[in-house]
């Protein structure tokens, strides 16, 4: 057992950190929740793909390194601790581009994935629906068959900055006939400025417009947008969303950057005879080394040939509530000044907290709610009998 | 990096925990408890046997280490199964005497901790306890203050502890052993092994915390229907295993970085104190609230590792002494 990395990896967290440093904005950009800030970060999207630094772990072919599950563990420490800005393109990269390297046809990854990579095109998830949130067998959106394609129909919702992406991929009911509601479910890929399409973009709890409706009215779509076979979307779509919840979402680098900034403000502001906020900090510093390690672990075991299925439960629990004590005891600490917006005039210089904090407080809501992980983590991980639902 | 245990390391494990399986141990901690050190002195040869205490003591002094993976390794086994005596005790002194530079105590008990001759037992005032563990049935009893080591007369009158197995009292009439500089670098070492056993021993009592209340809860019906189905309960379980599955690697990094006495080490012996003494305690009051009031009785023997998690928890650096380690700079 050890923890020491080799002279490859270590060549590679050289070569990662000195590309940041050299090209990392130096002034915030604004939130990616904004058309501004959309447009912004899409371009850092270029940035980092002209360089080769947007999806180290994909193959040569599609704009990647071929990086290692270490190895991109190490960018992604590398990425948060340089603070540069948020992924844009995380929907696609952590979610549809697993999809199609596992289901996707040569055809598809080689159309799909370099304009992905490159930020050309921005891509949003249209799972839930207003009916079928947790329960998302219970979706009511149908996709028939015509000729040569697909006639989508119905409404999304909830779609992580569909107000400002490009195209967008979901479930859809292909046959109403089937037997149990995660059957006759079809993985489709849709542009969102098709015709029948409508884009109605919804204030988020911090105000920003970036979440969205989406109506869907007899929208084509090409008998190649459909990854995987009709019928068995579901799935498709369940082969990877442990990828959501586990590691690939949420990558330990930016909860070990936050503790950091977190024992920081610690050492600069706090009153050291508050025993009670230290003990948060401390536990938080201990939290976030704790899922680092975790991550490491894990990488151990799928070099060693081990397959994570339920354990990305786990992650998912951990991480959003580590990110919420994170964040909740910075506030904290910054007193009178914790309630004031980042943009603020008198916001904290360090910033980013005020933000940090509205975002954390979804993580135990999207990506499958912490009730419906421990669940899951009760009945594939201990074994319990499964219970009503 | 390969942040696994190895397959040695592993079927080490394996055997220790099949040993002590087979071992009443419950009997073995109720004879504890009432005074009666026969049984438990049986055990601890046949842990020697193993290996577990060699790996404190350095080759030089006929042990196998110091091997402080492996001893994590040993530890959480001894915890899964409550094993009681001066375990942590006895390699903490071992840790102390193999860097103490004192030949003559080194020579006179390292080989015989070694081979589990010695049960000793340690005491650190400066951590926080003023008691010795065990002292009553330990071979001897060291004492470090300050920079002298001294060690014990005799031990004051037992004082009850909330574990029945854990024998509390205050070493009596010292002599000096060592004095000097040495010391505290030496017991600095001593109790960071301390904090990675107990954690160790923690973790290994949480998991048999959780494995017991998990069959449990699937073969009691209430509302005809087991416990283990009702959310409330899975939850609760839930919670359990997530805090010992991220306490695992802190200990086994804390491990690497004693071994390799990394500036870090006593910082992350530390975090995971703090993180699996924590998940151990929690596990023991998740499984007190789902055996209801059976739980509650002193004849289910899982009240032996649900009163010991408290006492894990506390020794050998208490949460909040832990915590500002963690964060001293
Ligand atoms: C920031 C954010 C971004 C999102 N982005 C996207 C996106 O890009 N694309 C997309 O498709 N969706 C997205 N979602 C939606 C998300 O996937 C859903 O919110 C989630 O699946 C929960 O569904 P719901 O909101 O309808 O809550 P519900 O399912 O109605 O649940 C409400 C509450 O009841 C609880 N509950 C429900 N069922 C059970 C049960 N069986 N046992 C115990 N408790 C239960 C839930 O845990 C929750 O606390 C996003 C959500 C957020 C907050």
């Amino acid at each position: 057992m050890d923890l020491d990395f080799s002279t490859a990896e270590n060549t590679f967290r050289a070569e990662a950190r000195a590309w940041l440093s050299a090209h990392v904005p130096t002034s915030r950009l604004p939130s990616l929740e904004t058309a501004e800030g959309f447009a912004a970060h899409r371009e850092w999207e270029r940035t980092l793909f002209a360089d080769q630094w947007s999806v180290v772990s994909w193959p040569e072919e599609y704009g990647g390194r071929g990086a290692s599950l270490l190895q991109w563990l190490i960018f992604e420490e590398e990425y948060y601790a340089a603070d540069a800005p948020g992924r844009v393109s995380q929907n696609g990269i952590n979610l549809l581009a697993p999809t199609l390297f596992e289901h996707g046809t040569p055809e598809q990854r080689a159309r799909v994935l370099p304009p992905m990579a490159s930020g050309d095109v921005i891509w949003a998830q249209a799972w839930s629906e207003p009916e079928a949130g947790s329960d998302l067998a219970r979706l009511r959106s149908t996709a028939e068959h015509t000729e040569g394609g697909w006639r989508l129909s119905g409404q999304k919702t909830w779609s992580s900055r569909a107000a400002f992406a490009d195209r967008a991929f979901g479930l859809f009911r292909s046959d109403p006939a089937a037997d149990k509601p995660h059957r006759g479910l079809t993985y489709v890929m849709f542009p969102l400025d098709a015709p029948g399409v409508t884009v109605r973009p919804i204030g988020r709890l911090d105000g920003k417009p970036a979440f969205a409706e989406l109506f869907l009215d007899d929208v084509f779509v090409p008998d190649e947008d459909v990854i995987g076979e009709p019928g068995e979307g579901w799935r498709v779509a369940m082969s990877t969303a442990g990828s959501e919840r586990g590691l690939t979402l949420r990558s330990p680098g930016r909860f070990t950057a936050a503790a950091e900034r977190l024992a920081r403000l610690w050492r600069d502001e706090a009153d050291p005879a508050d025993t009670a906020l230290r003990d948060r900090v401390a536990d938080a510093v201990i939290g976030a080394r704790a899922y680092e390690l975790f991550a490491y672990a894990s990488v151990s075991r799928i070099a060693a040939g081990e397959s994570i299925g339920a354990e990305s439960s786990l992650n998912k629990v951990f991480w959003s509530e580590l990110d919420i004590a994170l964040h909740e005891t910075a506030l904290d600490l910054l007193g009178p000044y914790g309630e004031l917006a980042d943009d603020a005039a008198d916001a904290p210089a360090h910033g980013g907290w005020a933000e940090g904090y509205t975002f954390s407080l979804a993580g135990p809501i999207y990506a499958g709610t912490n009730e419906i992980q421990r669940d899951i983590i009760a009945e594939r991980l201990l074994g319990l009998p499964k219970g009503r639902r | 990096m390969r942040f696994l245990l190895d397959t040695e390391q592993r079927a080490f494990a394996k055997t220790l925990d099949g040993m002590l399986g087979s071992s009443d141990t419950p009997g073995t901690i109720r004879s504890w408890a009432a005074g009666d050190a026969g049984p438990g002195r049986t055990l601890w040869s046949r842990l020697a046997e193993a290996g577990v205490f060699g790996l404190a003591v350095p080759e030089r002094h006929e042990g196998l280490g110091p091997l402080p993976v492996e001893l994590s390794v040993a530890f959480t086994e001894l915890g899964r199964h409550a094993v009681p005596g001066p375990l942590v005790e006895t390699v903490a002194a071992a840790a102390l005497l193999g860097r103490l530079g004192d030949r003559a105590s080194a020579e006179t008990w390292l080989p015989r901790i070694a081979t589990g001759a010695a049960l000793v037992s340690l005491c650190a005032p400066d951590t926080g306890s003023p008691y010795a563990l065990d002292a009553d049935a330990a071979d001897a009893v060291f004492v470090v203050e300050d920079d002298t080591v001294w060690r014990a007369a005799g031990c004051g009158p037992l004082q009850r502890s909330s574990d029945p197995a854990r024998r509390l009292s205050r070493p009596t009439g010292a002599t000096v052993l060592v004095e000097g500089p040495t010391v505290r670098a030496a017991t600095a070492y001593a109790t960071d092994v301390a904090a990675l056993t107990t954690a160790a021993q923690a973790l290994g009592l949480g998991r048999a915390l959780l494995d017991h209340t998990v069959a449990y809860a699937a073969q009691r019906t209430q509302f005809k229907v087991a416990i283990g189905s009702f959310q409330a309960v899975k939850h609760r379980l839930a919670d359990v295993l997530l805090a010992l599955e991220f306490a695992q690697p802190l200990v086994h990094s804390a491990a690497l970085a004693l071994a390799s006495d990394a500036p870090s080490a006593r910082r992350e012996c530390a975090a995971a104190k703090v993180a699996a003494g924590e998940a151990a305690y929690a596990a023991s009051r998740t499984a007190l609230q789902v055996h209801g009031a059976l739980g509650y009785t002193e004849e289910l023997d899982l009240s032996l590792w649900i009163r010991k998690a408290r006492a894990l928890r506390d020794a050998w650096g208490t949460p909040a002494a832990c915590r500002s380690l963690v964060l001293a700079p």
